[in-house]
């Protein structure tokens, strides 16, 4: 076989965090990644080891034990399964493209299960926020060419988002603010992170001390006084004084983490948050942005709510999309103990997931669709090796702010593997199948 | 392909000049032909109306507003399902359906072209998504511009050529179809969170104005030779006193007007139609607004009629959202998208008791009653901005019979209806009339030559309601004519009957139009090389990334015109 000559691909679209850094220039040999220009640390991690540890065949469980299977019967085998379960729960999505989660709702609705994605353990509570008050936002781009203001809440981009600062905020270039010099960057956590060490002021709260704080800055914004000295390990004055710097910005920004979402408060620390940005939009301009961290977790969000109606924890069991967070999200679905079969795309619930809710799923037949091999594929009934978004396979993904690009295949996966839009569009047309003749 | 005989129905086809008269439909191999064969199926349409399919000119049913519109609302969804059947997808409607319901009613109703009116160029992308899981219907959206930094600064700088490269860039990058324009240099000062009034506002830190932008957009238009006009949201919408604004946009390109074709189409009218100057002595601006367009050919209108119910507004001015989450205290969304607009969300109820919102009633029936010619007034809500597009056929009642709309008048605020004209107002319309606001003249609008009409090589997209124009007295039997329009006796896309006595028989893809206008390779070269420079200190994108190839979308329908720099 002839060796394919070495090219440099410019402008690629890198599949690992929700900055989806578009300006990679990858070096590929013989369909493979030889180099990665312009990237950061988790990206090189990624471009150079996907091909590591994989499987070159999907496997199907016989007897308790492992077996290489062919594609058929993988496919016939899973097909089997969600079509026979009464309440099967379909699950992942965050780290492949939009067609996969296009394929994966229509293939829920002939199986009347659940579909649920990773937001259900990230940035649900944002969801359920802006459910209750909205969102002010925008693209990235306004806030490299407008925002003297950055504040991280709650997340620390320099290890979950390494380009983050770089291309998007206080250290980017924009077209009326051209520097560092020209932005304010405040960080507030529960310690000194990396990204702390690169703000201008940093401010210390005690552990689940953010609504309590939020709370007390949103009061401070509006005028009201602070009757207690120290709010959440924060002296009032100081809190008056990031108030104050909030209203006299011309263009500020909070980008929250997990720290707000997943700390006690959750939901109800984003709302006061999104209220807080609300409040701020009538003395200055003020936006508000959660950190997203898979590459395409804000794509999942997207199609399941043009087609369901609602972002994530849709149970169709009933013909017709219903939205329950705490009764229709995945980890509820499991820890009651309710599905009796699962689909894993994309995603590794048994390494992220409570215990409990794990032991559920070691107990279902579990079908997973990934490029490698994962805690949860151990306990799969079904295992199909599929090729890596943006690598070996196209497809569309939306940044943390919405907005959708194309990634396109860099090299040719290895022989025999099927994308997983291919191995879902398969699972569905048998599914029809059967269902056709139950 | 099948060949289909639709016999003896009363055919409205308005382009062709048959009004209201028995005669056959032959279709065959998707498109209106003279005659069939004897083995065409036949449907018997004795008794019943046949028109064109449906032609929506303003609808937000696709990207990024309107999905974050779901995102914010599942209370919204909670109240009307779609159930999955072996046939169709499931899905969740009211307000702001999801894709596939969205397309399932659009053809239930017989409506069978539906144009997303207002898509940022740089989610675009996400439009085309949308759009592609909307089935049975043609489709087509009209990008964003007269925010971008692009086309204000090639404008401020008297490079009306360049700037027109640079659309027909945008056209092609984005699969776009029209020239959009929502307050015009206004969405720039909402990204610092100002306003502009009027038209002669400076934009910061560009140097141009509101009329500069509308003016240079409305000429880069016709050097394009786009089939559409410049689709406008004017300045200034929402405000009290607002008609002056209205009119003195459509009044800012009356030069550039002649051969009585129009060349600027304003819309949703109702939301920039106000006279008054406070909140407690609003009034209708429609007469003045219909006035100035019964006298200058070079415009057309649509209502933007609003419904009293529960609804979700959205639009991408996002200031005008803002101002409306303060009025109401709902709940508030907004997305400004970098270099290009931005958009906003609020959920809103009309209240028959609330004397602004039965003046709006008001002024979008009357803007409909009082423009003369129906071929330059179109039936629209703004969906779902007045109210979701399933409440066309009760607004077409309302223009149908005088009846209906004292019916709704004696329940509206009293002193509403004792201020607007809207009362004294006798015309009704004819079935004629509704067949050209609703489909002959929006086709005709949009330059979408194979539709709106049932000619030889239309395309045979078809709607047969189960009424009888000889029998009935639309005036006064306004709920049967209502009822019809609800559920089509039959809907037939493409030579194919989708609907059946309003339930869908089958489930099509639909064509994505959009305009690709081919200017001189130099201009065109010059002006990419121009923007590969400022692309890359404008955008958080590569160019090459920002484009859309063509075989991204699912169903492309490209339109080439000819442009003439």
């Amino acid at each position: 076989m002839t060796k394919l000559p070495k090219t440099i691909i410019p402008n690629v679209i890198c599949t690992f965090c929700g900055s989806t850094c578009d300006d990679l220039q990858v070096t590929v040999e013989d369909e493979k990644v030889l180099s990665v220009r312009s990237g950061c640390s988790s990206s090189l991690s990624k471009y150079l080891n996907y091909s590591a540890e994989r499987y070159n065949s999907p496997r199907v469980r016989k007897n308790g034990e492992f077996h290489e299977a062919t594609y058929d019967d993988a496919v016939c085998r899973s097909a089997e399964i969600l079509a026979n379960a009464k309440y099967p729960l379909l699950y992942g999505w965050s780290s492949t493209s939009n067609e996969a989660s296009r394929a994966g709702i229509e293939l829920a609705e002939w199986v009347g299960g659940v579909i649920d994605n990773t937001t259900t353990v990230c940035h649900g509570p944002t969801l359920l926020a802006v459910h209750d008050v909205g969102e002010v936002t925008a693209t990235l781009g306004e806030i490299v060419h407008r925002a003297d203001l950055v504040i991280y809440w709650g997340s620390n981009p320099v290890h979950s988002h390494p380009h983050h600062i770089m291309r998007y905020t206080s250290m980017s270039t924009g077209r009326f603010r051209l520097s560092k010099k020209n932005r304010t960057m405040v960080v507030v956590d529960v310690r000194k992170t990396d990204t702390a060490k690169l703000a201008d002021q940093f401010i210390q709260i005690t552990p689940n001390g953010d609504y309590e704080l939020m709370c007390a800055l949103r009061m401070a914004v509006r005028g009201d006084e602070l009757e207690q000295d120290v709010i959440s390990g924060v002296p009032a004055e100081r809190i008056e004084e990031l108030a104050d710097l909030m209203i006299s910005c011309e263009f500020g920004v909070i980008f929250f983490g997990l720290g707000l979402t997943m700390t006690e408060g959750r939901h109800r620390n984003v709302d006061v948050a999104l209220s807080l940005v609300q409040d701020l939009n009538a003395r200055t301009k003020f936006l508000i942005m959660p950190m997203r961290g898979h590459f395409n977790v804000a794509g999942a969000n997207e199609v399941s709510a043009w087609t369901t109606g609602y972002p994530y924890a849709v149970d169709l069991s009933q013909g017709y999309p219903r939205y329950n967070p705490g009764d229709t999200t995945a980890i509820d679905v499991l820890s009651r103990g309710d599905c009796d079969a699962a689909l894993v795309v994309a995603s590794d619930p048994v390494a992220n997931f409570p215990v409990n809710v794990s032991r559920h799923l070691a107990k279902i037949p579990v079908i997973t669709i990934d490029p490698h091999p994962s805690a949860t594929t151990p306990i799969s009934e079904v295992v199909f090796p599929s090729t890596v978004v943006g690598v070996e396979t196209g497809g569309c993904i939306y940044r943390m702010d919405g907005v959708a690009i194309m990634t396109k295949s860099l090299v040719a996966p290895p022989p025999g593997l099927h994308s997983d839009v291919e191995i879902l569009r398969d699972i569905l047309a048998h599914v029809k199948k059967l269902k056709a003749g139950q | 392909m099948s060949e289909l005989l639709i016999r003896n129905g009363f055919v409205y086809d308005l382009l062709n000049g048959i009004d209201g008269e028995k005669a056959d439909i032959s279709i065959k191999n998707g498109k209106v032909v003279e005659s069939v064969g004897a083995g065409a199926t036949v449907i018997d349409a004795s008794g019943m109306i046949v028109m064109p399919g449906g032609v929506d000119i303003h609808s937000h049913i696709a990207g990024s507003k309107v999905n974050a519109g779901r995102i914010l609302r599942p209370e919204d969804h909670e109240k009307d399902v779609e159930r999955h059947t072996a046939i169709t997808r499931a899905g969740t409607g009211h307000s702001i359906p999801s894709t596939f319901t969205t397309g399932y009613r659009y053809a239930k109703m017989g409506y069978t072209t539906v144009f997303e009116p207002a898509t940022p160029l740089m989610k675009t992308r996400h439009t085309h998504e949308e759009l592609d899981d909307t089935p049975i219907v043609d489709k087509g959206c009209f990008p964003l511009f007269g925010n971008d930094w692009h086309s204000m600064e090639y404008l401020a700088q008297g490079r009306v050529e360049e700037c027109a490269a640079y659309v027909a860039w945008m056209l092609r990058a984005t699969k776009g179809y029209a020239i959009k324009m929502v307050n015009p240099g206004g969405v720039e000062a909402w990204s610092w969170g100002r306003a502009l009034v009027g038209l002669e506002d400076r934009v910061p830190n560009f140097n141009i104005t509101p009329r500069e932008i509308v003016h240079g957009l409305c000429k880069v238009n016709q050097m394009l030779h786009l089939p559409h006009t410049i689709h406008v949201h004017t300045n200034d919408l929402a405000k009290i006193g607002n008609y002056q604004t209205t009119i003195d946009t459509m009044d800012s390109v009356r030069d550039l007007g002649g051969d009585s074709k129009p060349v600027i189409h304003i819309t949703h009218v109702q939301f920039t139609g106000r006279t008054g100057s406070a909140w407690h002595n609003v009034g209708s601006g429609a007469p003045e607004i219909a006035d100035y367009v019964n006298k200058h050919d070079h415009v057309t209108v649509d209502m933007g009629q609003i419904v009293f119910m529960n609804t979700t507004t959205m639009t991408a001015d996002g200031g005008f959202q803002y101002m409306l989450h303060q009025l109401s205290g709902n709940k508030w969304m907004n997305q400004d998208v970098e270099v290009e607009t931005g958009s906003g969300i609020v959920p809103y109820t009309y209240k028959r008791s609330n004397y602004v919102n039965a003046i709006q009633w008001g002024i979008g029936l009357e803007l409909a009653l009082l423009v003369r010619d129906p071929w330059r007034v179109y039936m629209t809500t703004d969906h779902p901005n007045g109210g979701d597009f399933t409440k066309y056929p009760k607004i077409i009642s309302w223009l149908m019979s005088r009846k209906a709309r004292d019916k709704s008048l004696a329940k509206i605020n009293s002193i509403a209806r004792n201020k607007l004209d809207l009362p004294d107002i006798d015309r009704e319309y004819s079935f004629s009339e509704i067949a050209v606001v609703t489909r002959a003249g929006t086709a005709k609008a949009l330059g979408l030559k194979e539709k709106g009409h049932l000619g030889v090589g239309a395309d045979a997209d078809v709607a047969v309601y189960n009424i009888n124009p000889t029998k009935i007295d639309s005036s006064r039997d306004y709920l049967l004519v209502r009822k019809a329009l609800k559920k089509a006796a039959f809907t037939i896309k493409d030579g194919r009957i989708v609907v059946k006595n309003g339930e869908i028989l089958e489930t099509p893809n639909g064509r994505t139009y959009w305009v690709d206008s081919v200017v001189s390779e130099d201009l065109g070269e010059k002006v990419e090389s121009e923007m590969r420079k400022t692309f890359t200190k404008y955008y958080t994108v590569q160019m090459d990334n920002y484009a859309m190839t063509d075989s991204e979308l699912a169903n492309s329908n490209r339109v080439e015109v000819k442009a003439e720099i």
